[in-house]
């Protein structure tokens, strides 16, 4: 199974940080959501994404986590040589992150 | 809900956004205010260099269209306007809409600008660390052409109660676009933190327009839409003690439901227990989300806390050049091809000394967006290269481009649809000014 079977993803950039909600279908699936999407496994899944720093926070009155993805956007996206200077497409490329079936 | 309430659209999300969904909520969506969001991060140095330039008025460059259209349908059903278009240059962007409607025959229209973002002198003045990277304001050197700071709504209130039918401003916190007229409606105190915080979540809701009814959301067989071409805009339903429903149009395209809401909830929030506001610390981590009907939501929990002593500056500055060239491979091998035209591009701007920097070699649809881990299974049937770096001049810049074009004849076989740019790099930096430096101040035109 992979992460997009249970979860619906928006990402979202704020100067220099990449910032990608992850929110559980099923209140059911949110302890598997929270086990799957740590900041360690974020960091390998994206494993040529140049981010510092990778923080989480829980909001489990939406099943959801919030992941804040420091210095992953290449100066910003006023200054970003990337294709996808915002960064747009990364929550999707979280969505075939494996997670344990239920 | 009790008491009266108060029903505020979102007009815009961002600078180009559609027109006709905003129309459809001013012709039928019986509104009391519409606001329109239109100034990203770097839409203001943008609009302060083509100030400079004195080859754009610096506001928004769609306030015509937008104010033309929409003020013959707003001012018959007493529906106020609320924006940013100001940009870098609202005083002009307010004689502006007093022209227009003169034109439109809106005899005794009424105007106000909200000015006092623009920080420069004071930010040219001292020495700022910025927030999100080393160094200070004043290693950006002359480079820097704008420092704007993020006013919250207290203009916006003091030009409603000054009778105003239109509100223009520069910078302001986006929220602050509809937290305003909540706040010269219901009377909320300036330190009435949790209405204040509910009424940010308002805002930030609104402020993405379309993106709450399903616009950003669409995934087919797995999240979908329907009738996007039509997406409509959404409002909310306000009360007093801040209660608030969202609903769009029934017959408008898209979705409103619980799902749509959340993600906008969460977009762009960074802790979502502090997000902070010049007018309040909002904390929406207990914020409900409850389906109240079709396109129906009802949306409580929103509070915050007392707002910081600092506000948020954007400093925008002339960072170079940016020269890109791009070039397309298709067929048997057309990975390898590509590969091989961006070697040969490496080589061609070390040989000839270019002076250029920061050079990213990619192929579109291989590694130019996707940033997993793993490598790309199967080969792609086409492959774009693409080569973009950083100069200190245009001319250098030009330079990544001519390479890749050169490559039609000098290059790998096959390779066809060249195109290539060069782009003045202005960009942004934040820092935070104390809020005693900032005045924000507020004067009317009249039709």
């Amino acid at each position: 199974m992979i992460l997009r079977d249970i979860a619906h993803v928006r990402t979202g950039d704020k100067g220099d940080i990449s910032q990608i909600a992850v929110f559980a279908y099923r209140a059911d699936d949110y302890p598997r959501l929270l086990a799957a999407v740590t900041p360690e496994r974020v960091a390998s899944h994206l494993g040529r994404l140049p981010s510092r720093a990778i923080t989480r926070y829980e909001l489990p009155g939406l099943c959801a986590v919030n992941l804040i993805l420091e210095g992953a956007l290449l100066g910003g996206v006023t200054r970003s040589l990337a294709l996808d200077a915002h960064g747009k497409t990364l929550g999707a490329q979280l969505l075939d992150l494996p997670i344990s079936p239920g | 809900m009790t008491g009266r309430t108060v029903r505020i659209g979102g007009g815009a999300g961002f600078s180009g956004d559609r027109i006709e969904p905003a129309l459809d909520l001013l012709a039928r969506g019986d509104l009391d205010y519409l606001a329109f969001e239109c100034l990203a991060e770097r839409t203001i140095g943008l609009a302060q260099a083509a100030r400079r330039r004195a080859d754009g008025a610096g506001f928004d460059p769609l306030l015509d269209e937008r104010m033309r259209a929409a003020l013959p349908l707003a001012h018959p059903r007493g529906v106020k306007i609320v924006t940013n278009m100001g940009a870098a240059n609202t005083p002009a962007a307010v004689r502006r809409v007093t022209e227009i409607a003169q034109d439109l025959g809106l005899a005794g229209y009424r105007t106000a600008a909200v000015v006092g973002d623009d920080v420069l002198e004071a930010v040219l003045a001292g020495d700022f660390p910025l927030l999100d990277r080393e160094g200070s304001s004043r290693d950006l050197g002359s480079s820097v052409v704008a420092a704007n700071a993020y006013l919250g709504a207290e203009g916006i209130v003091e030009a409603l109660q000054g009778g105003a039918d239109a509100v223009i401003t520069g910078r302001v916190c986006d929220p602050a676009l509809f937290l305003g007229p909540l706040i010269h409606e219901f009377g909320w105190a300036a330190d009435d933190w949790e209405r204040l915080g509910q009424g940010t979540l308002v805002g930030h809701l609104l402020e993405c327009a379309g993106q709450l009814c399903g616009g950003y959301f669409a995934d087919p067989g797995v999240k979908d839409v329907p009738d996007l071409a039509r997406l409509g805009f959404p409002y909310a339903d306000v009360g007093p003690d801040g209660t608030v429903e969202f609903g769009k149009l029934s017959d408008a395209g898209g979705r409103l439901d619980a799902a749509t809401c959340k993600e906008q909830l969460l977009y762009e929030i960074l802790d979502p227990g502090a997000y902070l506001q010049a007018d309040v610390i909002a904390d929406f981590r207990h914020v409900r989300i409850d389906e109240t009907g079709p396109d129906r939501v009802r949306v409580s929990g929103g509070t915050g806390r007392a707002r910081p002593e600092t506000l948020k500056v954007s400093i925008s500055y002339d960072d170079g050049y940016a020269g890109e060239g791009q070039i397309s491979y298709a067929g048997p091998g057309a990975m390898a091809r590509g590969e091989l035209a961006l070697d040969v591009v490496r080589d061609r701007l070390r040989l000839t000394g270019a002076a250029v920097t920061d050079l990213r070699f990619e192929l579109i649809g291989v590694n130019a967006v996707d940033r997993r881990g793993r490598p790309a299974e199967g080969e792609p049937t086409e492959v774009r290269a693409r080569v973009v770096g950083r100069a200190a001049t245009h001319a250098a810049a030009e330079r990544i481009g001519a390479e890749v074009e050169a490559l039609y004849t000098n290059g790998p076989f096959g390779g066809g649809g060249v195109t290539r740019s060069v782009r003045g790099v202005l960009a942004v930096a934040s820092t935070l000014i104390d809020r005693a430096l900032v005045t924000p101040r507020v004067h009317f035109e009249v039709a």
